[in-house]
């Protein structure tokens, strides 16, 4: 198990790099704990499989140092790392069994016979594959060779890292709820840290203690799920995180005021920024259909069953809320609130508004 | 325009993929066919498409029998899931390539093809070629060519399924207005009940070859007709308990509960009983006829937005699904809330007998 520093870490894919546009990854500098749990959150094209492959070192990077427990590993190759990875698809051998498939990883590392035995049919009864353990695992269903392939990555216990890439990318919506929560359950239990590189938030904050945030190579937010969630330092990590995500609303600061089409909103609190475009920001979950406030029209209402998703126009801009009780018709004219508590300003970008002190 | 499958079946060798099922799909609606891999959604598209004949039965558009008839004679277009564009060909021929085949005039194939790549955002990336966008642009791309040739019907197959979590958020936003209004009969596949209830609609719940129920998607969420129904649409998975009514009262364990309404007046006996998890609160509800409970913790999930907790209820394993924060501790006892007014009973055979009166969301 290892705590893992990235400093002043950069990459490019070409041979000259000219300016920043040419990096993949921009600047990174990150401290993982030990036994943690982390998810690297973003879109496609964000630089978080770089990440994971020069963690792994599988790359090297152009400029910087991966160090594990303080050491620089930057120049090791992947197989004296002390690593395992699981990919976006089952990595097995089809001609084994499930159990010599899960033994593999120990047998390979010289671990004794007795060993292999009590760790294979532990980790087997974790995913509930016991019963299979005999089974050829070319006869199994893809979600189950996906589960020994989680297993693989999971029964060595004095690995440095386990990393996960779109692990579940593949599996359907049942199966990949009872993973994910068989995968919580296991860092719960076994605390080795882990990275989960994912572009599905769901996946991301339900899995790990802390999610770092990409966009264009570079690290924009890292903190816990309800930080995220909760204040978002810019609007890219509140509208990646969420669903929908978060309304942002042109507006017009005056005189430590934020107005929207010329409403004054309450925000949480004073202002700390100066100049630049302002946006108000403001969750779905925190937008109440009431009687006064800002004046809209409700375009659709989303029944999704344990709530209904609002979507409305005020003025040109779209504002989604999610409400209780039934969803209001099409072409409804209706107002809304802003709890102010949840509601931000950021300039250009960047969150602008302080807590309000109590 | 309608198009039907009526009795249609489809086995391959001894596998019968297809039990015999009658559908219809109209213009002017949203169906969605939702059901996990091999349920039986790409199979009913390929049979609707034309790409595979059915074993038995026909397929009828236009109140004409079609079964046999070549895909391209029906007039159909299919989006897959992954995206098929000619990668040799720019934006704009890739759009315009199904009315070339129809030997339109060049100006009838310009008007039509900006007017779709203008629905689909695409009117910048018209020169470029597939290989230079990204994977959501590419699958506009192969959704303009499916909307630019006024097809009778479209077949979307999970066509959001390889795209990144919010380029899917907003893709499957703008589908419906996209495809409404075109006189066209479209008909979109999903594995993910989520996806089913955001696009609206009406939904048939497919499993394992088999139509379980169609409606209208949020009635259809809410009244499931049976135990299967109620487990295909759920994400999460819905609670479930074997529950023994006696008189007004329906146990569980050792937790009771008065019943009102249909439910009261089931026969004594065993059921099933269905709750999906964001009826099952860490906190007491405002109206209140709840049973408390408490059950042990195993694994809690914060997303920021909401709290799940899976927790031992007896020998069962269940979970909470609720907004907010909520500070679970593994391994320790909870208490939790059932809401009886929301239960589902099933009966052995698994159909749906009685339900709770006040099915809106909370």
């Amino acid at each position: 198990m290892a705590r893992i520093e990235l400093r002043n870490l950069r990459h490019s894919y070409l041979p000259k790099p000219a300016g920043p546009d040419d990096y993949a990854l921009k600047q990174i500098d990150l401290e993982w704990s030990d036994g943690g749990a982390y998810a690297l959150l973003g879109p496609s094209g964000c630089g978080k499989s770089t990440l994971l492959n020069i963690i792994s070192g599988l790359l090297t990077p152009s400029e910087g140092q991966v160090l594990f427990n303080g050491t620089d590993v930057t120049a090791e190759p992947p197989d004296t790392r002390n690593i395992a990875q699981v990919f976006q698809f089952p990595v097995i051998y089809d001609t084994m069994s499930v159990y010599d498939n899960l033994a593999f990883p120990l047998r390979n590392r010289g671990v004794a016979d007795d060993t292999v035995d009590a760790r294979v049919r532990e980790i087997a009864t974790m995913l509930e594959l016991d019963g299979d353990l005999p089974t050829r695992a070319a006869n199994l269903t893809p979600d189950s060779k996906q589960k020994i392939s989680m297993g693989r990555g999971l029964v060595r216990e004095d690995v440095n890292v386990i990393m996960f890439d779109e692990p579940l990318t593949v599996i359907d919506p049942e199966l990949k709820w009872k993973l994910r929560s068989k995968l919580k359950e296991l860092h719960q239990r076994i605390a080795v840290t882990m990275i989960y590189v994912t572009h599905d938030q769901t996946e991301a904050l339900t899995f790990a203690d802390e999610v770092i945030v990409m966009q264009d190579g570079q690290v924009v937010q890292m903190g816990t799920p309800v930080e995220l969630f909760e204040r978002p330092q810019h609007t890219f990590v509140g509208h990646f995180i969420g669903s929908p995500g978060m309304n942002l609303l042109p507006c017009e600061v005056r005189d430590g005021h934020a107005f929207f089409q010329d409403y004054p909103v309450a925000l949480e609190g004073p202002i700390s920024g100066a100049g630049g475009t302002g946006q108000i920001g403001v969750r779905p979950e925190f937008v109440r259909i009431a009687d006064v406030g800002i004046p809209a029209q409700v375009r659709k209402a989303a029944d999704i069953g344990r709530h209904v998703v609002v979507e409305a126009l005020a003025g040109g801009t779209t504002v989604n809320a999610i409400i209780d009780g039934p969803p209001p018709a099409q072409g409804t004219e209706v107002n809304l609130e802003f709890l102010p508590q949840h509601t931000r300003l950021y300039l250009d970008g960047w969150l602008a508004t302080e807590r309000a002190t109590a | 325009m309608a198009l039907e499958l009526r009795n249609v079946t489809k086995s391959v060798g001894s596998e019968q993929h297809i039990h015999e099922t009658s559908l219809r799909f109209e213009t002017g609606q949203f169906n969605t066919l939702l059901g996990a891999t091999n349920a039986g959604k790409s199979t009913l598209i390929r049979l609707m498409a034309g790409l595979d004949r059915p074993s038995s039965g026909d397929v009828w558009m236009d109140e004409e029998k079609v079964t046999g008839v070549s895909p391209q004679k029906r007039n159909i277009a299919l989006v897959h899931q992954f995206f098929v564009n000619y990668p040799h060909m720019t934006v704009f021929e890739n759009i315009a390539s199904p009315l070339k085949v129809q030997r339109l005039a060049a100006s009838e194939i310009e008007g039509r093809v900006e007017e779709a790549a203008n629905v689909l955002q695409l009117g910048p990336m018209l020169k470029r070629y597939p290989q230079e966008l990204s994977g959501g642009q590419q699958q506009r791309t192969a959704l303009a060519r499916a909307i630019v040739k006024e097809s009778k019907a479209i077949f979307l197959d999970e066509p959001l399924a390889n795209l990144d979590y919010k380029l899917r958020e907003e893709l499957r936003e703008q589908l419906p207005d996209i495809l409404s209004g075109r006189g066209t009969v479209v008909v979109y596949a999903t594995s993910e009940p989520t996806e089913a209830l955001l696009l609206g609609g009406t939904t048939a719940l497919l499993h394992e070859g088999r139509v379980v129920q169609v409606g209208p998607t949020a009635a259809t969420y809410r009244s499931p007709a049976s135990m299967t129904a109620a487990k295909v649409f759920s994400d999460p998975p819905i609670n479930l308990a074997p529950v023994t009514k006696v008189g007004q009262e329906m146990s569980l364990n050792d937790l009771r509960w008065r019943l009102s309404g249909r439910a009261a007046e089931l026969p004594d006996g065993s059921y099933t009983m269905g709750i999906r998890p964001h009826f099952v609160t860490p906190s007491e509800p405002i109206r209140s006829s709840s049973v408390p409970f408490e059950g042990e913790v195993r694994i809690t999930e914060l997303s920021g937005s909401e709290s799940i907790a899976h927790f031992d209820l007896g020998d069962l394993t269940w979970v909470s699904q609720s907004p907010g924060v909520h500070p679970y501790r593994v391994g320790e006892a909870h208490d939790f809330h059932l809401i009886p007014e929301q239960c589902l009973y099933f009966d052995q055979s698994g159909a749906l007998v009685a339900m709770g009166d006040h099915h809106g969301p909370h």
